[in-house]
């Protein structure tokens, strides 16, 4: 492939079209506020739709777990300052500002599902990708730029379905982010409803960007830009877009299926004799409900690496750029991708031993849950390797770059006991599931997307964001994530149970007293712990937010395009890059971390810079 | 579209089509057939059948109309894992509904 | 600006971007056809002994809609074929002819939902079933004030395991008639909707899919029908290739009825 790469044809084809000759004067009108900021089909704006909307929701979504934990460690008592706006908009279920439990499951549904499917996701994927992926590679754009805004379009729809639902009567849907059946078509709402419709238009959403990031990777890559001269975020990019071409349409057929158990009252997840409010409830029966179960997991695993990888792929950006040295093993990290893609789609029922399940079944999901364990191992340590022996230049990036290792780590490992059956048993639907995919995802996932919001904002606006905040915000964050979620490791394994909106009072209450299963007070205690370290952990992002909107217009002036002296061709484009992004057509000469390459005037070598022949790399030089 | 097709003829297209269309209808007969006769005890064994008849056809339209056979390594990879994880999806859940242990409800 | 590779393939990959999009785009369809056809063998195996329907739908017209869309796929091929040799008559002769085809089908389709819909199910007061199609309504036919009497075509039945397989000799020989119930007789009044059992919720569910499938293509192939000429005249390769690739999705179309038909009709 490498040899036969050189001889492309002309990057750009436009003598071939006449159609597209009038291409001139088209630049002439200047595009009015929609066809720029709402109907675009310039990639760079759809990322900037997609990042300002998913930070959005990431904040709502956060509003709504500040909301839970105050229920948790005050149950009953009526939310200080919001309660009185609560009561207006939920009605009965927030009377004199309290939260009812109906309403807190409804909270965690909600919490769950906008923080996974409209705030995570949408940032790490779409808004990154779109802006990123293109540049990366040396694209004019996305191979189906229509498709790509239509994509966008779909998510806003799916946020506004989502969003509408806590104001229709009985509220949004109470039956948890996972929506298990038969819970989900017997509670007196039609928020669950809402929140199919809203999934299938987030999944079409997802389907129709998976495509377009798969073709573009696969079709656009600039003359030059072969497989292994990607960078590690683009090969993370590509495998998450298959995941979720593959993984999600299942649960599409699901959430279909739920509908019309929803709406039409059909039984494909409800069993004979289902019985509701202690009647038989009128429905033919016949169904499974743990059809359900595994149709969402077959999603809901791979969804993980979804929400992992992309972040994993920044974070090695922004450590090769800051290290000044070459990723240590750049192929062991892109062949770990590859596999852990293609193992994430076999290894979902491990959310599941608690059904029951056969022995022999749970042991293959068992080894195959035990196996990706391994590449995700191989990928941490490859990026800590990477820090060995590196002149580390200390910056906001870099901070949540390297907050996220240690934190991935404990998300990762505390997830090893959770593979293995025996333990699954007792650990399941404690605390101890929360804290742990949490660390997962807030302070893995989050950090390295703060450190993305930081990395690129230079690319994107030309201004840097003010460092000594950026450095606030991320040792606060530090701090406060982690007094958030380590006590609940803490609680989940003496056996407080999740999903309880009274923060296990109740639970605990009817316990023998003294016996061995009863909550002791200290453990009852953290839950107001937490409740304060979250609320710090709020605050904490109120720089960041002051911080993001004050230095588009007033941060301090980058000198050049390229103000990180990075070496991939995101930053050889012209600041911000315009429509069809280069200057000029990029032509790869070398791979993607030539950082400090001996006898080369800077300490990084651009992939496409012309001079000099690719310098070889020799990790002795460094030692 | 590919430059190193052969010139094409719309006859020879028809040519192709008719032949599909024979087979197309010869199979489906034979489902047909298959379904109403009384081989095999109870429902296991036509359904076999069938559904292998079904693939021939199945085959037939991805071959021939959808020009798979002649496609590039490309598609045949992403299909390769599609038709896996296929599997893996269809194959891992039926194992894991019927492998409860005896006594213990499957549903 | 200008995106590389819509018309022309890329040398490496051997293709032009449509393509590789339309064949990912059919590769997560096959996953959703998986997902749904995985949710039909668990309820199928997962029935209760002699539960679960035989011969419930009419087997002439599923297998006129099998050769109706065999037909259209090939005049969608033809019409691609057309393109290649640029005679763009043809072209329009041959996808008139798959619109036609197409809305014949959903036609047929629309009967057949029809049927189901007309098709009721009755248990009596005194523990029988009686189970037809509709035929009228008595003006004062209320079932919860249990007013007014119901007409079906049909028969009655001591069980409803009767209902369930209509291919047994049992069934085959009952006799049919116009049978006049009194609203004050009936216990429970379903139709055939999908609610009545997992069969019809999985047949209205894949075939319903499976019908905005096709309504979704003849909507795509109609728009290049009547809108093509444009580009036809200025880009004939590029509208070659969208035929190409509108053509593509709709043989998978075809071949997820190629396994919707025995699925449901056959066995």
């Amino acid at each position: 492939m490498q040899a036969t790469v050189q001889q492309f044809p002309p990057f750009r084809e436009g003598a071939a079209h006449p159609a597209h000759d009038d291409h001139g004067h088209h630049e002439h009108h200047e595009p009015n506020f929609w066809q720029k900021y709402i109907f675009s089909t310039d990639h760079k704006v759809i990322g900037i739709q997609y990042g300002f909307m998913s930070l959005c929701f990431m904040l709502f979504g956060f509003f709504l777990m500040m909301l839970m934990r105050w229920q948790i460690a005050h149950p009953g008592v009526p939310v200080p300052v919001l309660g009185p706006l609560l009561g207006k908009i939920c009605g009965p279920m927030a009377a004199g500002g309290a939260i009812s439990p109906d309403l807190y499951n409804s909270f965690g549904a909600m919490h769950g599902t906008i923080m996974v499917f409209l705030g995570v996701v949408p940032l790490a994927f779409a808004a990154f990708g779109n802006y990123v992926v293109p540049l990366m590679i040396g694209a004019p754009d996305m191979t189906f730029p229509r498709i790509n805004m239509a994509s966008f379009h779909a998510f806003f729809l799916g946020g506004v379905v989502m969003l509408v639902s806590f104001f229709i009567p009985g509220g949004a849907a109470q039956a948890g982010w996972t929506s298990y059946s038969p819970l989900a078509s017997t509670i007196p709402t039609n928020g669950q409803a809402f929140w199919l419709v809203g999934m299938v238009l987030l999944i079409t959403s997802s389907l129709l960007g998976a495509v377009n990031f798969i073709a573009t990777i696969i079709q656009l890559r600039a003359p030059g830009m072969t497989w292994m001269r990607m960078p590690f975020f683009v090969w993370a990019q590509f495998v998450t877009a298959f995941i979720l071409l593959l993984a999600f349409p299942p649960l599409e057929a699901a959430g279909v299926l739920q509908l019309m158990d929803n709406v039409a009252h059909t039984s494909f997840f409800l069993p004979t004799g289902l019985a509701v409010g202690g009647q038989l409830a009128d429905r033919s029966g016949g169904g499974s409900p743990l059809l359900w179960q595994h149709l969402f997991w077959f999603l809901g695993h791979p969804e993980v690496y979804v929400l992992i990888l992309p972040a994993m792929g920044i974070v090695a950006e922004v450590i090769a750029n800051n290290t000044r040295k070459p990723l240590w093993g750049y192929k062991s990290l892109v062949y770990s991708a590859l596999f852990v893609g293609f193992l994430s789609f076999i290894v979902w029922a491990h959310h599941m031993y608690l059904t029951g399940m056969g022995q022999k079944i749970a042991t293959f999901f068992q080894t195959t849950t035990m196996i990706i364990s391994v590449p995700s191992v191989i990928i941490l340590t490859c990026m800590f390797l990477s820090l060995w022996g590196g002149s580390i230049r200390i910056n906001t990036p870099m901070l949540f770059a390297l907050g996220f290792l240690p934190m991935f780590g404990i998300g990762g490992l505390t997830g090893l006991p959770l593979g293995l059956a025996a333990a699954d048993l007792y650990l399941h639907d404690t605390y101890y599931v929360i804290a742990h995919f949490h660390y997962v995802v807030a302070p893995g996932t989050i950090f390295a997307l703060f450190a993305g919001v930081y990395f690129w904002f230079p690319k994107i606006t030309g201004r840097k964001m003010n460092e000594f905040w950026g450095r606030v915000h991320f040792w606060c964050s530090f701090v406060f994530m982690n007094l958030v979620f380590m006590p609940m490791f803490a609680q989940g394994i003496k056996g407080m149970l999740r999903r309880m909106s009274d923060g296990a009072v109740n639970y605990s209450a009817a316990r023998v007293p003294n016996a061995i299963d009863t909550l002791p007070g200290s453990v009852m205690e953290l839950n107001t712990w937490i409740l304060w370290a979250a609320i710090a952990l709020g605050v904490a992002q109120i720089p960041f937010i002051i911080n993001l909107f004050w230095s588009i217009s007033h941060g301090e002036k980058v000198e050049n395009d390229n103000p990180w002296d990075a070496t991939t061709l995101d930053w050889q484009t012209p600041t911000p890059p315009p429509h069809g992004n280069f200057a000029h057509e990029p032509i790869v000469l070398r791979g993607p971390y030539e950082y400090s390459a001996p006898g080369h005037a800077t300490d990084f070598t651009p992939q496409d810079e012309a001079e000099g022949p690719s310098a070889p790399r020799t990790p002795t030089a460094h030692h | 579209m590919s430059e190193s097709e052969k010139p094409v003829s719309l006859q020879s297209y028809i040519r192709l089509c008719a032949v599909v269309f024979l087979v197309v209808v010869c199979t489906t007969s034979a489902m047909i057939a298959t379904s109403f006769s009384h081989i095999g005890e109870g429902w296991t064994l036509k359904v076999a059948l069938i559904l292998a008849i079904a693939v021939v056809n199945a085959f037939l339209v991805a071959g021939y109309l959808m020009h798979l056979l002649s496609e590039k390594k490309l598609i045949y990879t992403v299909l390769a894992f599609t038709v896996f994880f296929f599997i893996g999806l269809m194959g891992l859940t039926l194992w894991a509904t019927n492998g409860f242990p005896p006594g213990t409800a499957s549903h | 600006m200008e995106i590389p590779y819509t018309v022309q393939n890329r040398p490496d990959t051997g293709i032009y971007n449509a393509k590789l999009g339309i064949w990912l785009f059919l590769a997560s369809e096959v996953m959703l056809f998986g997902g749904l056809f995985s949710a039909y063998i668990l309820l199928r195996v997962g029935a209760e002994p002699g539960m679960w329907p035989h011969g419930w739908l009419n087997v002439t017209l599923g297998t006129v809609n099998t050769l109706l869309l065999a037909l259209s796929a090939i005049t969608t091929l033809l019409a691609w074929a057309a393109c290649k040799v640029r005679d763009f008559t043809k072209f329009k002769i041959f996808h008139a002819c798959t619109i036609l085809l197409a809305l014949t089908f959903l036609g047929i389709k629309s009967y057949e939902y029809h049927d189901k819909l007309i098709h009721y199910e009755i248990a009596l007061a005194n523990g029988k079933f009686a189970d037809g199609h509709l035929v009228e309504k008595s003006a004062d036919f209320d079932l919860a004030k249990k007013t007014g009497t119901v007409t079906l075509h049909g028969h009655i039945v001591e069980d409803r395991k009767e209902l369930m397989d209509l291919r047994s000799p049992e069934a085959q020989a009952a006799k049919h008639d116009e049978i006049t119930i009194a609203a004050t007789d009936i216990k429970k009044m379903e139709n055939y909707g999908p609610k009545h059992n997992t069969f019809t919720a999985i047949y209205f569910t894949l075939t319903g899919l499976h019908a905005l499938h096709i309504l979704g293509g003849t909507v795509v192939i109609f728009y290049f029908w009547a809108f093509g000429g444009a580009m036809w005249k200025t880009d004939p390769e590029r509208f070659t290739n969208r035929i190409e690739v509108s053509g593509l999705f709709w043989h998978f179309v075809d071949l997820v009825w190629i396994f919707l038909f025995p699925v449901l009709y056959l066995t």
